[in-house]
């Protein structure tokens, strides 16, 4: 079990040294997200009643998209050199490899939302930081689940012609009930109410995690196939 | 002499397209068979079911007594693949990316390995620079190296002089004869008829799918080789 994890850890210890050197995709997830949240203040009035309401919708409309970006970088780099091969040539667990993107993944999406979340909160003058132990748990339940579909569906588009299209059209219809749980329970914290009263779409969160990290875990042998 | 390798009635289909056609071959203990065949041959697609990382439609390989049916994973340890891709990442170290895949294969000793991995293809100087402001030649060098980190008993090569200068190419028949010393099991796809010769103990016609030769090299002259190839080749 060591070995499983160090070699997980491998695989995403080398994405990191890579991104570290190029900050090809950070900065662009960054920048788009930001750009999100510049936009969306041009169209609202400042200090308007309602901004506490479409907030969340914002907020997770910036890191959807900026999370499709990186996502459609996830096995890029093993394009390069034909590296994907090599990868598959060696005697490690399939599942490893697809843990090891799904990891890299959440921690690219949270640095991205740990730089834009203040940024965010200046814009629409909204005090976020009262609530935000219970953030951050709906944060790690939604990003994991974007993680762990996005990484699998990734896995299948890059090796097709058009995969920066084909992973935004897969990817999102089947994310239809995690945005909706995330915008919810965002929306919901951010009012004050408690975990008792969103408890349901924090278990359809969890629900959503489990099936869309085991299922690909289980088959990314099939997934990654040439 | 047990076989290393045995290819058992392999068949391989893209759609309607046959890429190999009962496709049978056996390998002994450091025997180096080289496998000619023109573009489109079937060649890669061989190697890539040998090596685990296709399936074939029909037939078994078995590698060292274990089917690829059975244990892939075991298979892999014993198999190193140097290939015109050098599976190399570029924004990675030449050091980084041997411990990088030395790690993945579970070698004992690692930061040994890597040292004599280095000092071996003269890299040594060079273990801290970033793979892609690398020569094609130092390249090929390091792929061999990652190729060979965990010390396999068999080592497949497709098309390895593919983009190689001359000196680089000498280079890589050097290296080939050093594998050849230390006992290992070899197979190398080319279409050069020259370099294919030099290091091969069998030789292989491969042409639209199907075997057209197999031979010792014993049994053929060098001055033949390109008349036997371009009868193989033309299409039945």
């Amino acid at each position: 079990m060591k070995n499983y994890f160090e070699i997980v850890w491998a695989i995403i210890n080398k994405d990191l040294i890579s991104e570290l050197r190029t900050k090809e995709t950070i900065s662009s997830i960054i920048i788009f997200t930001v750009l999100v949240f510049v936009i969306f203040n041009f169209t609202f009035e400042p200090g308007a009643s309602y901004i506490n309401e479409i907030a969340p919708g914002i907020l997770w409309v910036a890191y959807i998209f900026a999370s499709v970006l990186g996502l459609n970088r996830t096995f890029l780099p093993e394009r390069e050199n034909n590296c994907i091969s090599g990868l598959m040539l060696t005697p490690i667990d399939r599942g490893a490899i697809y843990l090891a993107k799904m990891l890299g993944n959440i921690i690219f999406i949270f640095i991205v939302v740990g730089l834009s979340l203040p940024i965010f909160t200046i814009f629409y003058n909204i005090n976020i930081f009262p609530f935000l132990p219970k953030l951050l748990l709906v944060f790690f339940l939604s990003i994991a689940g974007i993680a762990g579909l996005g990484t699998a569906l990734s896995a299948m588009a890059v090796n097709t012609k058009t995969r920066e299209i084909m992973l935004p059209i897969l990817l999102f219809p089947l994310m239809v009930p995690l945005i909706l749980a995330a915008v919810k329970t965002t929306g919901s914290i951010l009012q004050g109410k408690s975990f008792s009263e969103i408890s349901g779409w924090l278990k359809l969160l969890t629900a959503f995690d489990i099936i869309f990290i085991t299922v690909p875990y289980l088959t990314f042998e099939y997934l990654i196939e040439e | 002499m047990d076989s290393v390798i045995e290819v058992k009635q392999v068949s391989k289909y893209f759609g309607k397209k046959v890429a190999l056609n009962n496709v049978n071959l056996s390998l002994c203990n450091s025997e180096s068979l080289t496998l000619f065949g023109p573009n489109g041959a079937g060649k890669s697609t061989l190697l890539k079911i040998m090596s685990t990382l296709l399936h074939p439609s029909a037939g078994d390989v078995t590698i060292c007594g274990i089917s690829i049916h059975d244990d892939k994973p075991s298979i892999r340890k014993y198999i190193g693949i140097i290939s015109h891709d050098s599976f190399l990442y570029g924004n990675l170290t030449a050091e980084e990316n041997l411990f990088f895949y030395g790690k993945l294969y579970g070698v004992k000793n690692l930061k040994n390995r890597v040292d004599e991995l280095l000092e071996k293809f003269n890299l040594t100087i060079h273990r801290d620079t970033l793979v892609r402001t690398f020569s094609r030649g130092m390249s090929q060098r390091l792929a061999i190296a990652r190729a060979i980190i965990h010390d396999p008993a068999i080592i497949f090569l497709d098309e390895p002089y593919t983009g190689l200068d001359p000196q680089a190419s000498d280079s890589l028949t050097n290296i080939l004869f050093g594998f050849h010393q230390d006992k290992k099991t070899m197979i190398i796809t080319t279409h050069d008829l020259e370099k294919g010769w030099t290091t091969a103990t069998k030789i292989a016609i491969l042409a639209c799918g199907e075997i057209r030769l197999l031979e010792d090299k014993s049994n053929i002259k060098k001055e033949n080789i390109s008349e036997i190839y371009l009868n193989c080749i033309k299409t039945k």
